[in-house]
């Protein structure tokens, strides 16, 4: 079958096109781009409405989908479906499952769920070291055939530096990139919140973001003496983008990403609207105005590489309990597009094709994987943006199994529209007519 | 006021007033041949701690009990909150039972706001983690008003475990709010980050924070702080924070000296300081149930004015 995408603002940073082409795409792939493309036989025609944005697939490289073990938060079913909701065509998903995913038994069943659930694609990432204790590395080998694309121990930081440094060698044999959850753990101690004003005001145990950076620092020097890949995640503190900077002037080989939550919001809001609000517990912790503009500094100039959600599920009952018990983590994937084309492309913060660099062509680029660009004979996952389109978070219409978001009742501008994966539509939004 | 009392951030200056002022005609019913009065005839008043504590919840029984109210103490072991029934259960079953107001102490900074959104009983704080005790600081400023008037433009120094303090947070919103020249102090490991943006002055010099001071207020130490490695030894903080006759004299001569209690004597404060002519730390304990009553009557609508008679 083919299909025809006619009238859209083509964004393809990886080609350096951004204007009106037409995108023909033939069974699961891309066959054909370029202006007016004459209409042959047997081809359906989408009329793509004037102002929607067709660009590649977005690719979310931070995600807990929580199967096995953690069903009634996420399933990889419920996840992907928030997925494609949220415009992305493929996830990378966190091994700290129950059972760890330290082993190809583990990674197999990640991936039938996933085919079962046939929405996005899904990339399991393997843990650095067995059962994610931090002692024994994991049998990279076997996560690599088994498909995963990158170990993390995420959640729990690669505690001494020789077991970070084998895991770079070690990796590197195979080109994964190590992801470090970056977190000095005898500096975070109890903390549930950013060290700080609002913290000390109510009377929450803090969190520097020193105890990021110092780690960050410490990957980085390790990532020069490896030459192995280090990606660092959920970047939230400005010392830490420093470090950042730091290692990259020098060539080292190291990346990060930033959340959607720690490029909008402050650790103003663990005091307001709602005091104690549980949803806006999440590690690393919501830190100060100056964190927040460094983010979106880093944004704007390049030093940071990915945008990714750290879509962490809770149901509502473990959420419902004290600040101090209560887990760390909110959901991401249906709200992040909406507050990245509000709060960056909107405000002036990055173009259009900047956006999609961050969401789609540098997290191929990271895990390796297929994606990023919309050439011809790549694989036809495609995301369709209304990029003016008035959008009013609601929970309540969440695909996800879990409803842990700050941004319920937000409103933002841009959203999505339609998600194409391996040439199927997998997602239309009832509130555009892409005619899909 | 407003339906709930979590902490003295909620309070306007007006409000303190009328619960200091309110407290001064409770006071009057404590020194009666019989301490009882009508007030709350009728009202159940659940006492519920989930931490041990004997000064507070005996206080606020006191004052419940003065004012008729029925009373129930519900003490919850720490243990339990992690194994059993949730705090958001347990409050819904007390709930159930239609109490009209829920005292509550807890270990966890806004344990209280989670109560507050979940219930229709009015919720006391008596206490929640390192956030907030607001009775302990309207006590407090009721004990300062009685030796001093006014508690605008006096000095008053505080001095001790900041960082950990729920007692320290209340008495710096509620002393700043009427216009002390509030001195904070204490190692700077035990300083909270940021703490300068309530207005007050930070030192780690006691000698500074006590200099011409008109009212210290002495913070407990816990001793399981040193395995945190705030300070080496409780010897060494005696010697560093410790207030003693020489360093009271560098006070106001009629300084008056707090402590919101346990104490530990030798540690924070020397015996001789605790029991001589400047401490008015049990007339805090004995205030405190004149504003408790004040507290519980405010808050259950300030119904029939005969209390104050």
């Amino acid at each position: 079958m083919k299909r025809l995408l006619k009238g859209g603002r083509l964004v393809d940073p990886a080609s350096g096109r951004d204007g009106a082409f037409d995108v023909l795409i033939d069974g699961d792939r891309i066959s054909k781009i370029g202006k007016d493309l004459p209409v042959e036989a047997g081809t359906t025609v989408v009329e793509i409405p004037k102002g929607y944005v067709v660009c590649p697939g977005l690719i979310d490289i931070h995600v807990h989908l929580r199967e096995p073990g953690q069903e009634h938060k996420e399933t990889v079913a419920t996840g992907t479906l928030a997925a494609v909701t949220g415009g992305f065509t493929a996830v990378a998903c966190m091994p700290n499952t129950s059972p760890v995913n330290d082993n190809a038994g583990v990674t197999e069943y990640m991936l039938k769920k996933a085919a079962e659930a046939n929405l996005a694609r899904v990339y399991p990432i393997g843990a650095v070291s067995r059962g994610q204790k931090g002692e024994q590395l994991a049998d990279i080998a076997e996560l690599k055939r088994a498909g995963c694309v990158a170990i993390t121990d995420d959640g729990r930081p690669v505690a001494t530096a020789l077991l970070m440094r084998r895991a770079l060698e070690y990796a590197s044999m195979f080109d994964m990139p190590v992801i470090e959850h970056c977190e000095e753990q005898t500096l975070k101690g109890d903390g549930v919140a950013h060290e700080g004003f609002q913290a000390s005001s109510l009377g929450l145990r803090g969190i520097p973001g020193e105890a990021e950076s110092i780690m960050a620092l410490r990957d980085i020097s390790l990532s020069s003496l490896t030459g192995g890949a280090v990606h660092i995640a959920h970047m939230s503190a400005r010392q830490t983008l420093e470090a950042v900077r730091f290692g990259k002037a020098r060539g080292a080989r190291v990346t990060c990403e930033v959340t959607p939550h720690h490029f909008v919001l402050t650790d103003e809001m663990l005091a307001q609207p709602v005091a104690y609000d549980t949803n806006t517990k999440m590690n690393p912790p919501l830190r100060e105005a100056a964190d927040r503009d460094a983010m979106l500094a880093g944004l704007a100039d390049g030093s940071i590489d990915v945008i990714a959600t750290d879509h962490a599920p809770h149901a509502a009952d473990e959420k419902h309990v004290e600040f101090d018990h209560a887990p760390f983590g909110i959901t991401g994937l249906e709200t992040a597009v909406s507050l990245c084309l509000d709060r960056l492309v909107h405000k002036g913060v990055l173009t259009l094709s900047r956006l999609i660099e961050l969401l789609s062509v540098n997290p191929a680029g990271i895990i390796r994987v297929p994606g990023g660009s919309l050439a011809e004979g790549a694989l036809a996952d495609v995301t369709i943006l209304a990029p003016d389109l008035a959008v009013t978070v609601n929970v309540a219409k969440m695909k996800s199994k879990s409803k842990n978001t700050p941004f319920d009742g937000w409103q933002l501008r841009g959203g999505v529209a339609a998600t194409i994966v391996g040439g199927r539509v997998v997602y239309r939004n009832d509130a555009c007519s892409t005619g899909l | 006021m407003k339906k709930d009392l979590l902490g003295i951030a909620d309070l306007t200056p007006e409000d303190i007033y009328r619960v200091l002022e309110t407290a001064d005609a409770m006071r009057e019913i404590g020194q009666r041949p019989i301490k009882k009065v009508p007030t709350l005839r009728g009202k159940t008043v659940v006492n519920l701690f989930y931490e041990p504590s004997t000064r507070t919840r005996t206080s606020f029984e006191i004052a419940e009990k003065r004012l008729s109210a029925d009373t129930l103490n519900v003490a919850v072991a720490a243990s339990s909150v992690l194994k059993g029934e949730t705090l958001v259960d347990t409050a819904m079953n007390i709930e159930a039972m239609a109490p009209d107001m829920i005292v509550l102490r807890h270990a966890s900074s806004g344990a209280c706001h989670l109560l507050s959104r979940i219930c229709k009983s009015r919720i006391i704080n008596a206490g929640d983690g390192m956030h907030e005790h607001p009775t302990q600081a309207l006590l407090d400023a009721f004990t300062i008003r009685e030796h001093k008037k006014d508690i605008a433009g006096l000095k008053i120094a505080i001095v001790g475990d900041l960082l950990h303090s729920r007692v320290l947070r209340s008495n710096a919103l509620l002393l700043t709010k009427l216009g002390a020249d509030l001195w904070v102090c204490g190692p700077p490991t035990l300083l909270p980050p940021g703490i300068e943006c309530l207005g007050v002055h930070v030192t780690t010099s006691v000698e500074e924070a006590v200099q011409d001071a008109d009212v210290i207020m002495m913070l407990r130490i816990q001793q399981e702080r040193m395995q945190g490695a705030f300070f080496p030894s409780l010897r060494e903080y005696f010697n560093v924070f410790g207030m003693t006759r020489e360093r009271v004299s560098l006070a106001k001569p009629d300084v008056i000296i707090m402590h919101p209690g346990p104490m530990n004597r030798g540690v924070e404060i020397a015996s001789d300081v605790a029991d001589g002519p400047y401490s008015v730390i049990l007339e805090q304990v004995a205030n405190g149930v004149a504003v408790r009553m004040a507290v519980l009557y405010l808050l259950a609508g300030g119904v029939e004015d005969e209390t104050a008679a």
